[in-house]
């Protein structure tokens, strides 16, 4: 296999371990490292599809870079989020689907 | 490049991949928090070979210093953040450094 | 832990592989049955010796695709004013001050981070590197002094490191409109666009690395009444 089919192969089962991540897990940091993980899938498999025929294709290179500071961009702000959540409410998870928030301001 | 030349880089592609696979289920699945922001940094390292593999030496460096570097200290903050005690109505002004 | 609220069910498990799964199959197969192409490496090519620059990724990242950049570093911007006003408390210290390996680690490293930055924002014009890159080690810098002195930059004043952190989008920005004789955004005249380039990586650099590092460090700069 070349190494493009290899990576890019990788890249979409990182796809699927993030998004099963993201769905099952509970706490909020764990889902947000499932996030990045999907990212990174995602870069994988945009790079892998670059260098069909001798040097790669710069595009893709420059779009990931671009990628990888929106995400990290992303994750800081998500991990303010979550800690304030823990903040509010004394433990980084959602709250199940149809309670209120106990305690946290505003309600 | 000889037949027993590509072979190598083509286990050492295999082996890379894997390894990305195996930290990025590790990182999700951990118990400890800790460990799995831990198991991440190493993901994040071991993309940034897959990079160099890929003929994207930008990404590499991208990757080794903001990716897994940044990501990973980010992460981390945000571990001790949670472990810590709660501040409800944000840091009081009397705290600011 | 994974589940402080009791298991998840089996259920929303089993659902949740089999999308995974299936999203990763058809993605893999997608890749797999692509039909070979240069892509656009080719029309890069023709045009870099236009463009001001002479590595490729440059040249898209900051001439063909300038406003994706534009709006990426604007993006950073957002989160750091986003995360700052979320009033987060300092990453907790330690119980010990930090040591005497860590102080002479950052005395030494942080001068050599400066220098590699710099380094690294010149190569960028014609071999792997820029302004993300070198903002990348700035804030390696920038996250080893949060660690040792609690802030990144030193008592400056406050507003001066809001001003320095807006300087990327700032400069990119004014960049795009003073070009704009040709009625477009971001259209370098031919003779300047390496050095336009040069100044846009060079400010966003100084930004990139502070903001990462204010990020890192989760509240913003006292106000000055509060400094005493």
């Amino acid at each position: 296999m070349s190494p493009l089919l290899t990576y890019g192969v990788a890249g979409a089962v990182l796809i699927a371990i993030g998004l099963y991540a993201l769905i099952v897990r509970r706490h909020l940091l764990r889902k947000i490292v499932a996030l990045n993980v999907i990212g990174n899938g995602v870069f994988l498999t945009l790079v892998a599809a670059a260098p069909r025929l001798g040097t790669p294709d710069p595009v893709p290179h420059a779009m990931v870079l671009t990628g990888i500071v929106v995400a990290v961009s992303a994750t800081a702000f998500a991990l303010a989020l979550a800690v304030r959540v823990r903040d509010a409410t004394g433990a980084a998870v959602l709250p199940p689907p149809g309670d209120d928030v106990a305690g946290g301001p505003g309600h | 490049m000889d037949a027993a030349g590509s072979l190598t880089l083509g286990i050492i592609d295999g082996l890379i991949a894997l390894a990305i696979i195996a930290l990025a289920f590790g990182a999700t699945a951990m118990r400890d928090l800790f460990a799995g922001v831990v198991l991440f940094i190493a993901m994040g390292l071991f993309m940034a070979l897959a990079w160099v593999r890929l003929d994207a030496p930008d990404l590499a460096l991208a990757e080794a210093g903001i990716g897994a570097g940044l990501a990973g200290a980010l992460l981390l903050a945000a571990v001790r953040r949670l472990a810590g005690p709660a501040h409800p109505e944000g840091i009081g002004d009397d705290e600011q450094p | 832990m994974s589940n402080p609220e009791g298991t998840a069910p089996v259920l929303l498990r089993g659902l949740a592989a089999l999308l995974a799964a299936a999203l990763g199959a058809a993605i893999a197969w997608a890749l797999v049955t692509l039909p070979p192409s240069s892509g656009l490496r080719d029309a890069v090519a023709a045009q870099i010796p236009a463009s001001g620059v002479a590595h490729p990724v440059t040249a898209v990242l900051l001439n063909f695709r300038g406003y994706d950049t534009l709006l990426e570093v604007a993006v950073l911007l957002l989160a750091l004013i986003a995360t700052w006003s979320l009033r987060l408390a300092r990453p907790p210290a330690g119980r010990n001050s930090p040591g005497l390996v860590l102080q002479d680690l950052v005395r030494l490293l942080v001068p050599l981070l400066i220098v590699l930055a710099g380094y690294l924002l010149w190569l960028g014009a014609h071999a792997p590197g820029g302004a993300f890159q070198a903002g990348a080690l700035l804030a390696g810098a920038g996250v080893l002094l949060t660690l040792v002195e609690g802030r990144p930059l030193g008592p400056l004043a406050p507003a001066v490191l809001r001003g320095l952190a807006a300087l990327g989008v700032a400069v990119f920005l004014a960049v795009a409109l003073l070009v704009m004789g040709g009625g477009r955004l971001l259209e370098y005249p031919r003779g300047q666009a390496g050095l336009l380039i040069l100044l846009i990586e060079a400010a966003s650099t100084v930004s990139i690395g502070l903001a990462l590092a204010y990020l890192f460090r989760g509240d913003e700069p006292a106000p000055p009444e509060h400094r005493r």
